[in-house]
């Protein structure tokens, strides 16, 4: 599935990365423990979470994570967009919770990781 | 050894927002240095671990990191209050992270044991009162 699909199955709205939305992702994680992030996360995947802070951000990069949803309406700060944008990564924004966003990206064929 | 590149970062301990500058930094050294991505995701993630440790644990810390053909060496020091038993702090789970730290996405009681798990070497001295001394090793 490419970003761009994503953002057009989460309705979502694009922070930064425009020119970057047709990139692969793999796999995909939800979740706002960062640790549980940095323990499991396989490559070229998107990361859909809660948590709207710079580590956030620094997760992500730490990962090559390559494209972060921010749930119910949570934008970054310019900092953050700035950080973002030195790592290549894609932020998207959607109004919908963290449920039905994993929901309608599964329905859709995406798939997580394996099992610990 | 005249390979070897030595790199110090300090640490500061009362910003959370600057939390993975270190890592980041070190992470973009290996990048262009060609370094294998399977290697440099294993020291950008233990290395950022600590680093998250150092400020929420420790007020902050020292690590210095030397980089030789053959492998990614990281000292972390800090002066902060220590770790009185540390089978129990490097149990999955276990954290004595406050809320707020939680609620910044930390604090899992995953730490420790992510940089157990993503180095070759690992070890790690605390005194109570004094500090703690981690050491990891990442070999390519
Ligand atoms: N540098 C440190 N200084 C003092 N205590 C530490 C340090 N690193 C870890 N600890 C202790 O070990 C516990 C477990 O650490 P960790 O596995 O990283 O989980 P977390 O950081 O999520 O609490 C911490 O909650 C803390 O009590
Ligand atoms: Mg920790």
């Amino acid at each position: 599935m490419t970003i761009r699909e994503i953002q057009k199955i989460l309705d979502a709205k694009v922070c930064c990365g425009e020119e970057l939305l047709d990139r692969e992702v793999h796999t995909a994680c939800g979740s706002d423990l960062m640790s549980d992030v940095l323990a499991f996360v396989k490559d070229q995947a998107v990361l859909l979470t809660g948590l709207c802070n710079p580590q956030a951000i620094r997760t992500a990069e730490m990962m090559d994570i390559v494209c972060l949803v921010f749930v119910r309406s949570k934008v970054p700060t310019e900092t953050m967009v700035e950080l973002a944008r030195e790592n290549d990564l894609v932020i998207l924004s959607t109004e919908l919770a963290m449920f039905p966003s994993c929901g309608l990206l599964y329905e859709n064929g995406l798939r997580g990781g394996s099992r610990i | 050894m005249s390979d070897a590149i030595v790199l110090k970062y300090d640490v500061p301990g009362d910003d959370f927002t600057r939390a993975g500058e270190a890592s980041s930094d070190i992470k973009q050294k290996l990048k262009q240095m060609g370094i294998p991505p399977e290697a440099i995701r294993k020291v950008a993630i233990s290395m950022y671990e600590g680093e998250i440790n150092m400020v929420i644990h420790a007020h902050g810390g020292q690590i210095t990191v030397e980089i030789t053909p053959e492998d990614v060496d990281m000292l972390l020091v800090d002066h902060g209050p220590g770790i009185a038993d540390i089978s129990q702090a490097m149990q999955a789970g276990f954290s004595t992270a406050p809320e707020d730290v939680r609620g910044l996405g930390f604090g899992a009681g995953m730490g420790l044991p992510n940089m157990k798990k993503y180095s070759d070497d690992f070890s790690i001295e605390s005194e109570v009162g004094v500090g703690t001394t981690v050491h990891m090793k990442v070999r390519f």
